[in-house]
């Protein structure tokens, strides 16, 4: 089972269209990867928030498919 | 809240312990890398916790996720809130704000 970064910054934009997403690699086996993603839409939310609206964009592939995505979200310097 | 019997087990064990690790392995034996740093993070501050080993029980290792609506773990609870997972505990364990989460919620810690 793994997933390409391309992939999953698809997935992400699709949910996030105004997102600007940096996706790292960390093992090259397709299912360890951190990404750091900033959109308007983590505005006023918490960080788990934030993270949960990263996850639903990967439908549900999170924990399966992809195993380890190392997190950090943050909305945009305003 | 839905009707997943495994629901009720685990609400009475966020009720029972007031900082509450789901981890796979135990704390003196965490068996993956994510569940041991959170591990780390809280026994360096020195903080009681209790872990509960995933890998022991199915039904709570695929319920804690839809309980949480989080798909990993290990997943922090104090005082009936989750806190979040490794990235999480880590980057506020880094930005001092889980020392502040810890005084705000009158947990002892061991000031890092």
């Amino acid at each position: 089972m793994a997933m390409d970064a391309a992939h999953i910054e698809s997935l992400i934009k699709e949910a996030l269209p105004d997102a600007e997403v940096h996706i790292e690699d960390l093992r090259g086996d397709g299912d360890h990867y951190a990404a750091r993603v900033i959109s308007k839409e983590f505005i006023g939310k918490s960080r788990v928030q934030q993270h949960q609206m990263v996850y639903n964009a990967l439908q549900g592939r999170m924990g399966g498919e992809l195993h380890a995505l190392g997190l950090q979200t943050s909305a945009p310097d305003a | 809240m839905s009707d997943n019997p495994v629901f009720a087990k685990i609400q009475s064990e966020i009720d029972e312990n007031p900082v509450l690790l789901f981890m796979k392995g135990n704390p003196m034996f965490p068996q993956c890398g994510f569940s041991a740093a959170v591990v780390g993070a809280l026994t360096q501050m020195q903080v009681k916790f209790k872990g509960i080993d995933v890998l022991q029980d199915g039904e709570i290792r695929e319920g804690i996720k839809a309980f949480s609506n989080w798909p990993t773990i290990p997943q922090l609870y104090v005082k009936g809130e989750f806190i979040g997972g490794s990235d999480i505990v880590r980057e506020m364990y880094e930005t001092g704000e889980l020392q502040k989460m810890f005084d705000d919620k009158g947990i002892e810690y061991k000031a890092v």
